[in-house]
C-alpha cells in the first residue's frame, strides 16, 4: 500500500521539517446581526459567533491528533464590521470590537479578523466611523484583527484613505506604546484584498461569501527547504520541479484537513490558501529557502528572482493538489516572523527598499516591519501608496503591516513573542512625500482594468 | 479499497534504538485494544530501528485518540517514538 520511504518521508516532514496546517479559519457571515441598536447588534454578533464556532477548536484538535498533523491555529473571519454596523446609532465602533473579542475568547480561537472596511473607491459614513475606531478598538481588545482595503485593480487607489491610514497606524502605535505598538501587528491595509483569506491579520469574510465556510491555510517552508537541499548544484528547472512536488504534498495535507473539518463541522469547504508561511523557529524560514537557491543572504541581488520562482512554483504544485484554491496563495515575507529575514536585516543585506521590490512577486507585501516611532504619518502613507500601486498596477494582492514603535530607533529590536516574533527596527528614507500625500483624491484604475 | 475501510486503516511508526521486546510490547497493547495488525515491516535505517505497521481499527475498543495516548506513553517507557496516524494522510500525500 505505501512503501517505507513514503511513510518515513511524511513522518519526517511533520517531525523535523515543521510541516503544519497553519490555520483552520471559519468564516461567519454577520449580515443578519445588523440592527439599529449597537448593544443589540453586539449581542447578536457575540451569540452568532459562539453558536457557529462552538466546536471549531475541538474539531481542529481532534483532527490534529487522529492524523498526526499539527494544526497551529483555529481562527474566525467575519463580515467587515463597517457593513454590519452601518445602520447602528453610534459612531464609536469599539463596542463591536469588544463583542468580537469576547466571542473569540469564549470559543477559544486565537484571532478573529473582520474589524474591516472596503474603501477602495471611497468612504461610506460607516467606513469613516470604523476607521476612526481602529486605534481604540485594537488597544482595548486582545484577539481582534483589523484590515482595510484601500485599492483594487478595477477601481484604482483611494488616496484619501491612504493618507488617513498613515495617521491611524501612528495613533494605534501610540495607544499601544506600552506594548511596543502591538496594535499595529493586528492592523493591515490591502490592495486587492481577497475575500476568503484565512490568514491574519487580513482575514475577513467578503460580502460575496457564503453564510459559513471553512478556509484552510497550509504552511511548510521547512519542507521546501529540505527538498531543495537534495537539489543542490542542479539547474533552476530542477529547482522549480522540486518545489512543485513539495508544494503538492503540502497542499494535499491541507486539502485532507479542510475536507475533514468541513465534514465534521457540517460547514462547506471554501478554499485552500497555498501560502508558505514562516515562523520564527529555526528551520521554518522563507529567507533560508531563498538562500538555498544560492544567495549568500536574503536581500542579496537575485533575491527577487528567486522569490518570484519560488512563489510561482508553489502555486503550480499546489493548484493541482486542491479542488479550490484561493486566499493569498504564495510565499509570505514577514520580517519579524522569519528567523532568516531578521538575520538578513541585522546583517545589513535586507533593506526596506529591497523588501518593496520583493513584494512585487510575493504573495503579500511589507509585512511585520518595525520602523522608528517618530516616522511622520505622511512617510507611512507614502510607503502604503507605493505598495498599493504595486498591487493595483500589477493585478496582485499587496499589503502593508508596519509597526512604528514609539521610543525605538534603528539599532533597537522589539520582541512580541510567539509567532509574531521579534523585529529589528529598520531604517526609513526620510525624504518627504508630504505634498503628494496631502493632495488626496483617487489614483485612477490602470488602463488594463478595462477588460470588458 | 473502499472509503469505509480506508477510514479504519492506520499506520503506526516506531522509530528509535533497537532493543529486546519492542514488537512484543506494541503488539500486546494493540491486541488488548482489539486492533488487528494487517502488515508489519521493520528495517534498520541509518542505525535507527524503524518499524511500520498497518493496522485495522474496525474492531477497536477505544478510539484512535486514546490509542495514540497509550502508544505515546509506551514509547516513553521504551525510550522510542511511537506514532499512529490515519492512513488517509499517506494516501493524500503520495497518491494522486
Amino acid at each position: 500500500m505505501f512503501n517505507e520511504f513514503e511513510i518515513l518521508e511524511t513522518i519526517r516532514m511533520f517531525q523535523e521539517q515543521h510541516l503544519d496546517v497553519r490555520t483552520i479559519t471559519m468564516g461567519i457571515s454577520l449580515m443578519d446581526c445588523a440592527t439599529s441598536d449597537s448593544k443589540q447588534t453586539s449581542q447578536r454578533i457575540y451569540d452568532k459567533i459562539c453558536k457557529q464556532a462552538e466546536h471549531l477548536v475541538q474539531t481542529g484538535e481532534d483532527i490534529s491528533r487522529e492524523y498526526g498533523i499539527p494544526i497551529i491555529h483555529k481562527r474566525i473571519s467575519v463580515t467587515p464590521i463597517s457593513l454590519v454596523a452601518a445602520s447602528g446609532e453610534t459612531n464609536d465602533y469599539t463596542c463591536y470590537a469588544r463583542a468580537l473579542d469576547r466571542a473569540a475568547a469564549e470559543v477559544g480561537v486565537n484571532f478573529i479578523g473582520g474589524f474591516s472596511a472596503l474603501v477602495q473607491k471611497g468612504y461610506s459614513n460607516s467606513d469613516r466611523a470604523l476607521l476612526a475606531s481602529i486605534p481604540e478598538a485594537l488597544a482595548t481588545t486582545e484577539l481582534v484583527c483589523s484590515s482595510v482595503n484601500l485599492a483594487t485593480s478595477r477601481t484604482g487607489i483611494n488616496m484619501d484613505a491612504v493618507r488617513d491610514m498613515g495617521e491611524i497606524i501612528l495613533k494605534t502605535a501610540e495607544l499601544t506604546a506600552d506594548r511596543d505598538a502591538l496594535g499595529c501587528c493586528k492592523l493591515v491595509v490591502f490592495a486587492n484584498a481577497p475575500e476568503d483569506n484565512p490568514f491574519m491579520a487580513g482575514a475577513f469574510l467578503g460580502p460575496g461569501e457564503p453564510e459559513c465556510v471553512i478556509n484552510v491555510g497550509v504552511s511548510g517552508p521547512g519542507v521546501v527547504k529540505h527538498a531543495l537541499e537534495s537539489a543542490r548544484g542542479q539547474n533552476l528547472g530542477v529547482v522549480a520541479e522540486t518545489i512543485k512536488k513539495a508544494a503538492f504534498k503540502i497542499t494535499r495535507v491541507g486539502q485532507l484537513v479542510a475536507r475533514e473539518a468541513s465534514r465534521r463541522l457540517d460547514v462547506p469547504f471554501g478554499i485552500i490558501d497555498l501560502s508558505l508561511a514562516p515562523t520564527p523557529v529555526v528551520g521554518d524560514s522563507i529567507a533560508r529557502i531563498l538562500e538555498e537557491f544560492g544567495l549568500e543572504t536574503c536581500g542579496a541581488w537575485g533575491t527577487t528572482a528567486a522569490l518570484a520562482m519560488l512563489n510561482d512554483a508553489v502555486k503550480k504544485g499546489g493548484t493541482m493538489a486542491s479542488s479550490f484554491v484561493g486566499g493569498l496563495s504564495g510565499a509570505f515575507i514577514p520580517v519579524s516572523e522569519d528567523e532568516g529575514m531578521i538575520a538578513a536585516v541585522n546583517s545589513g543585506a535586507l533593506s526596506l527598499e529591497k523588501l518593496e521590490a520583493m513584494t512585487c512577486v510575493c504573495s503579500v507585501g511589507i509585512d511585520m516591519v518595525a520602523i522608528p516611532g517618530d516616522t511622520p504619518a505622511e512617510i507611512i502613507s507614502g510607503i502604503i501608496a507605493d505598495e498599493m500601486a504595486i498591487g493595483t498596477f500589477n493585478n496582485k494582492t499587496t499589503a502593508v503591516r508596519i509597526i512604528p514603535v514609539p521610543g525605538k530607533n534603528v539599532g533597537d529590536t522589539v520582541s512580541y513573542g510567539g509567532l509574531l516574533g521579534s523585529a529589528p527596527i529598520m531604517s526609513v528614507n526620510q525624504a518627504s512625500p508630504a505634498e503628494f500625500i496631502k493632495r488626496g483624491g483617487r489614483i485612477p484604475a490602470p488602463i488594463h482594468s478595462m477588460r470588458n | 479499497m473502499s472509503e469505509q475501510n480506508k477510514k479504519k486503516t492506520a499506520v503506526i511508526t516506531v522509530v528509535g534504538h533497537d532493543r529486546v521486546g519492542i514488537i512484543a510490547a506494541v503488539s500486546k497493547l494493540l491486541a488488548e485494544q482489539g486492533v488487528n495488525i494487517n502488515d508489519i515491516s521493520q528495517t534498520i535505517l541509518q542505525d535507527v530501528f524503524t518499524m511500520i505497521m498497518l493496522v485495522d481499527l474496525a474492531d477497536m475498543r477505544s478510539d484512535i485518540k486514546l490509542l495514540a495516548d497509550e502508544l505515546e506513553h509506551l514509547g516513553n517507557e521504551l525510550e522510542i517514538s511511537i506514532r499512529i496516524q490515519h492512513a488517509d494522510i499517506f494516501d493524500a500525500m503520495h497518491r494522486i
